[in-house]
């Protein structure tokens, strides 16, 4: 099978699972004790990472923009950049390249070593649909968790910029957040909603995939593992690229 | 021989025969001849399986029944299709070619969904024991009876009366990381047991354990058959297993406890069959003293060990 094939094949498999995640949710029984746990984990767990990325994501981009701003006399739009860029891309983009790292590959790690010691299929012997019980609680919960981590990474890397532009070059409070609130609108937010959703099914289908699909032993893991992150990382930023493309034309976006 | 406490046995498989020989023949006709039209449906039946994976075959045209009380044994190496041919009757796998009927039912194409429904049916032991490992004894045991909702009380009642058959109610609190490899496979063995399937599947449940641990393991496989009337399938490539299961039987003594008697003058064992597979085809089938009598190289070479 030439790789063009096996590209095709892997993206059918992918997008079945995740349609055949979606069809379960609405069947009995469903896990939601599985699925707040899920929540559990990759949101409350994945906080800390994202408060640390945020925050210092939005310090640098202020630290970066600020010279070159004050250069054409603009330095006071500062908080209007550091806004749109962390909401409009980066917060969504970082927010889910840490999450493809940290869960994608928890996930993938996970569901592969149940793979090689049997216990998927020791679950479907004992009358359980692995990807009810599975994959659409981690499906789901990623959905919920990934937009509010990226509101999470998107304020306090406001804060970041704030505290850069504030502390560091002198800038008033007052003009920053005012540029912040000029700069921002209603569907730059919406944008970046549809975009975490986006990447959210991404993560988990990808992760969930290569997971259920490893052979080969523990090698095989560590091989799942890889591609879930590698794959879902730039399947995320490839489709960003679309999918802000698409918004621009939809919501009529600054082009 | 050793006792373990156990509920009475609710219907004996053993049959008196005089000069301790029993034929396939003879064994099939036993079946055949049973009142009850339900009994002679074979529990499991292969007709005519093939099975590739790419160029690679795994069965090639494999037909046996498994009737309804029988152990059948399937010996054979590594790569001999034994623990596929259990994977195909769960429906973890499908055929390529032929047909797969559980208990009279052709299940060679049912989806996930009906093959739920088969499974509920079905009890199956993996070789490493495939104990879930973020759950303890007690929610790996209770996993069935959790997934249809079973009120707790009875869900306690049933896990300690499965963990009792296995002689390991003291590990009911323990998580599977603090089990043994003989106890993991108990644990699994309790797992499969609950909700009373009449079929069991075992593969290789007594890779890798020591010879006492690996006794005990077949002491259960003959448990079920002689008194729970189960039907079942125990995959090994162990010929000590095979001369335990095929030899001795399980009944309850006037103590209320399970003894195990070698079978000799007053009883013969006439539902226990052994199948042997070389590269996916069956080489052999037949009884323990048929199988012991063949001039087949690799057969008795296989039984020899060397």
């Amino acid at each position: 099978m030439n790789i063009a094939t096996r590209s095709l094949l892997e993206i059918q498999e992918t997008t079945m699972l995740a349609a055949s995640a979606v069809r379960r949710l609405f069947r009995r029984p469903t896990y939601i004790n599985e699925m707040i746990q899920q929540m559990d984990v990759i949101g409350v767990g994945s906080l800390t990472i994202i408060l640390l990325t945020g925050f210092f994501t939005g310090g640098v981009l202020a630290l970066q923009t600020y010279p070159t701003l004050k250069y054409y006399g603009a330095q006071d739009q500062t908080g209007m950049l550091v806004a749109t860029a962390l909401v409009r891309e980066l917060g969504p983009v970082l927010t889910g390249l840490m999450i493809a790292g940290r869960v994608g590959s928890a996930i993938s790690a996970e569901l592969g070593s149940m793979v090689v010691s049997q216990q998927i299929d020791a679950m479907r012997a004992l009358g359980t649909d692995p990807v009810r019980k599975l994959v659409a609680p981690r499906l789901i919960a990623l959905v919920i968790t990934l937009p509010l981590l990226t509101l999470i990474a998107d304020a306090v890397g406001i804060g970041g910029g704030w505290v850069v532009s504030t502390q560091i070059y002198g800038m008033s409070s007052t003009a920053f957040s005012s540029a912040v609130w000029q700069g921002l609108t209603t569907n730059d937010i919406f944008g970046g909603f549809i975009k975490t959703f986006v990447f959210a099914l991404i993560i988990g289908t990808i992760s969930c995939r290569q997971g259920l699909q490893t052979e080969g032993g523990t090698v095989g893991v560590g091989r799942s593992t890889t591609t879930a992150v590698v794959a879902s990382s730039i399947v995320l930023i490839v489709s960003d690229f679309f999918i802000t493309k698409m918004l621009q034309v939809i919501l009529d976006t600054p082009m | 021989m050793a006792s373990t406490d156990i509920e009475v046995p609710r219907e004996s498989t053993l049959k008196p025969h005089p000069d301790g020989q029993v034929s396939d023949e003879a064994a099939e006709s036993t079946f055949a001849e049973m009142d009850d039209h339900e009994r002679a449906v074979p529990a499991i039946e292969f007709r005519n399986v093939h099975l590739s994976f790419d160029d690679r075959k795994i069965l090639d045209n494999l037909s046996f029944k498994v009737q309804k009380g029988e152990t059948k044994i399937i010996l054979g190496g590594s790569g001999g299709g034994k623990s596929t041919t259990i994977k195909l009757v769960l429906g973890l796998l499908k055929p390529d070619e032929g047909k797969i009927l559980v208990d009279g039912e052709d299940i060679t194409n049912f989806n996930e969904a009906e093959m739920m429904r088969v499974r509920k049916n079905i009890g199956m032991i993996f070789q490493e024991g495939a104990l879930f490992d973020s759950l303890s004894v007690y929610d790996n045991v209770a996993y069935r009876l959790h997934e249809q909702g079973v009120a707790e009380d009875e869900v306690e009642e049933e896990v300690r009366r499965m963990l009792r058959f296995v002689n390991l109610e003291d590990a009911i609190d323990k998580m599977p990381i603090e089990l043994s490899g003989g106890m993991r496979r108990r644990v699994g063995i309790a797992r499969a047991l609950v909700g009373g399937p009449k079929i069991v599947l075992f593969d290789e449940p007594t890779a890798g354990l020591d010879p006492p641990t690996a006794r005990t393991i077949c002491e259960l496989a003959i448990k079920l058959r002689d008194l729970e009337d189960v039907s079942s399938i125990f995959v090994t490539h162990e010929m000590n297993n095979v001369g335990y299961i095929t030899s001795e039987y399980a009944v309850v003594n006037e103590a209320g406890e399970v003894v195990f008697e070698k079978e000799g003058e007053r009883l013969c064992l006439i539902n226990t069959k052994i199948m042997m597979l070389r590269e996916g085809r069956t080489i052999f089938s037949g009884t323990d003293e048929a199988l012991r009598k063949t001039e087949d190289p690799y057969i008795t070479r296989f039984i020899r060990g060397h």
